[in-house]
């Protein structure tokens, strides 16, 4: 036990001085960029503290540590200080206060506008939401909860049923032969070109097959057998396919972070490159 | 230089992968930081070394470019900032290209955010893209920031019918009716092209939603590649483009190379710089699959 408190409190004298000297080592580097000293002091301290937060969130890949929970607690407060105080400013500044009061308006320097009565309504409805921090009357919450349910269900159901359902079946409504002139002109202007009618039919062909077969694979009601099962285990491929191709990209959304990532510090913190 | 990088890091992971290989078809456990190292190297040497590859646009990175490419000069692009710093590496190069194109082609931007942390990477775009490399566009009329508004996809529902309804001021609190570059303009159905770039929630499936579709208006989009799948379906009917993760960035900006080589010969190209470690990321990924099925299948076959 005392060997390992001994261990983390030589850790983090290491992490303190060597945080010392890249803040120094920073600092000279931009004086010699012809920074001006104030500056210099400043952005060498946050690049140097951007790269050791880099490097705390990373030391989570070998195991957690007190240096990861400082990183991750710093961001979460962060964020939601940030998200606070933007909504604060755009939303209850920006769109409320010039339509409830003049005088606040003033106060805030925004324009005034029309006053509108209406607006109290969002008001009352929005402490109301903050009165869940009440244990006696944390009940009151639920109305504008339900409000906020409501709305956003209603908003939803519209546009998901026109844009996510009617004009998707509409979309899979797809020429099987591409601009199709008869069997000489399609070989003679034959070509593998990605807007080439070839590719292009073939792709309209694996939507069909693709959406078919994945339906099939769905629709519990007749038992999967004969032509049936085949489409079926068809639709089960077109299912795996999507998900290989949802991980690729996944991968190369977390490798785009890692390469931001090392290419700040090797760029912005160690200057290895330009 | 980016030819020695390429045979140190080909010697370096193949080198690895091999031992890998063996230790893994003999039965030794492999541990998963040492899964963390290869991809840390896999993705480190190409950036020490710099190594990139060629790229090229395909019909759907097409669509856009060509979109912003035809648009009659003048043409009013709304281009919303629907992202935070954790996705910035993967679509910040995505707008700073749209950014570029936009005012290259002297059409008139508009630019807000459906998220809080998009007003102030818009903010950033401004000062690093912008005001350097078109220091002739002015504030208010040939370009503007009108920030985030709280409210998700309410906030493009207001705005499909009238845009001060949500918005009085741009994010320096100038009165929009006193901005050159809004008059005339009431809702979004007056935007020409609208592009939402992001990868989350409220982004481009919400413009598509909200905005898009409803209101009739082309829209393009820039997405983070978890997100890109899930958008594929709407292309091309509902979306007329979409860069889909750092591939998509890197094909749009050698499209631009490529199209304005003496104005973008010499811009910065991340999305072009990171294919190089991501290539290699993504050949080391499939070799570990292909180690990890070997192991299987070998240790089957001993067992039986």
């Amino acid at each position: 036990m005392a060997n390992s408190r001994r261990i983390s409190q030589i850790i983090l004298a290491a992490v303190i001085i060597l945080f010392a000297v890249s803040w120094i080592i920073k600092y000279f580097a931009l004086q010699n960029e012809g920074v001006d000293t104030w500056f210099s002091i400043r952005d060498a301290f946050f690049i140097t503290f951007a790269a050791f937060l880099t490097l705390a969130i990373m030391s989570f890949l070998y195991k957690d540590n007190p240096y990861y929970k400082f990183a991750e607690h710093l961001f979460v407060g962060v964020s939601a200080a940030y998200w606070m105080c933007v909504g604060f400013w755009s939303t209850f500044v920006g769109n409320f206060i010039p339509k409830v009061s003049h005088t606040l308006a003033r106060f805030f320097e925004v324009p005034p506008k029309d006053i509108e009565i209406t607006y109290f309504i969002p008001l009352i409805l929005g402490i109301m939401l903050l009165l869940r921090l009440s244990s006696k009357i944390g009940w009151v919450s639920r109305w504008s909860l339900a409000f906020i349910v409501g709305t956003t269900a209603g908003l939803n159901l519209i546009r998901y049923l026109r844009t996510d359902f009617i004009s998707q079946v509409s979309n899979t409504f797809i020429p099987l032969l591409v601009d199709w002139g008869g069997v000489g002109p399609f070989f003679s202007s034959f070509s593998l070109s990605a807007s080439g009618q070839f590719v292009m039919s073939l792709a309209n062909w694996m939507i069909f097959i693709g959406v078919f077969s994945g339906l099939i694979y769905f629709f519990f009601s007749k038992e999967h057998k004969g032509f049936f099962g085949g489409a079926s285990k068809v639709g089960i491929w077109v299912l795996m396919i999507t998900f290989g191709a949802s991980f690729g990209y996944t991968v190369m959304g977390r490798v785009s972070l890692l390469v931001g990532r090392l290419t700040f510090l090797f760029q912005d913190w160690l200057g290895l490159i330009s | 230089m980016s030819n020695i990088g390429l045979i140190i890091s080909a010697l370096l992971i193949v080198g690895g992968l091999l031992w890998l290989l063996i230790r893994s078809l003999t039965g030794r456990e492999v541990e998963r930081r040492v899964i963390f190292i290869f991809i840390g190297l896999a993705v480190a040497v190409p950036l020490l070394f710099n190594i990139t590859f060629s790229e090229k646009a395909t019909p759907i990175v097409k669509g856009i470019f060509d979109k912003i490419e035809n648009l009659p000069e003048g043409s009013k692009i709304l281009v919303s900032f629907d992202y935070g710093p954790s996705m910035a590496p993967e679509v910040e190069p995505m707008s700073n290209a749209f950014v570029r194109h936009a005012l290259a082609k002297n059409h008139k931007l508009y630019i807000m955010g459906l998220w809080a942390t998009g007003q102030s990477l818009a903010a950033s775009a401004i000062e690093n893209v912008i005001k350097p490399e078109f220091p002739n566009k002015v504030n208010g009329v040939d370009y503007i920031n009108i920030g985030y508004k709280a409210g998700n996809q309410g906030v493009l529902n207001v705005i499909i019918t009238d845009f001060r309804k949500l918005y009085a001021t741009d994010v320096d609190g100038v009165n929009l009716d006193s901005v050159e570059i809004f008059h005339g303009i009431k809702s979004l159905k007056d935007m020409d092209l609208l592009i939402s770039v992001g990868g989350g929630f409220p982004g481009i499936k919400e413009w598509v939603l909200f905005a898009a579709d409803p209101g009739n208006i082309p829209l393009a989009g820039g997405s983070a590649a978890v997100s890109t799948p899930l958008l594929y379906p709407y292309y091309p009917r509902q979306l007329i483009g979409l860069l889909g993760g750092i591939k998509g960035a890197a094909e749009y900006e050698s499209e631009l190379k490529k199209t304005y080589p003496d104005r973008f010969g010499d811009m910065p190209t991340p999305g072009i710089k990171m294919m190089g470690p991501q290539t290699l990321a993504h050949m080391v990924v499939m070799a570990f699959i292909v180690i990890g099925n070997l192991s299987f299948f070998f240790a089957k076959r001993k067992r039986k």
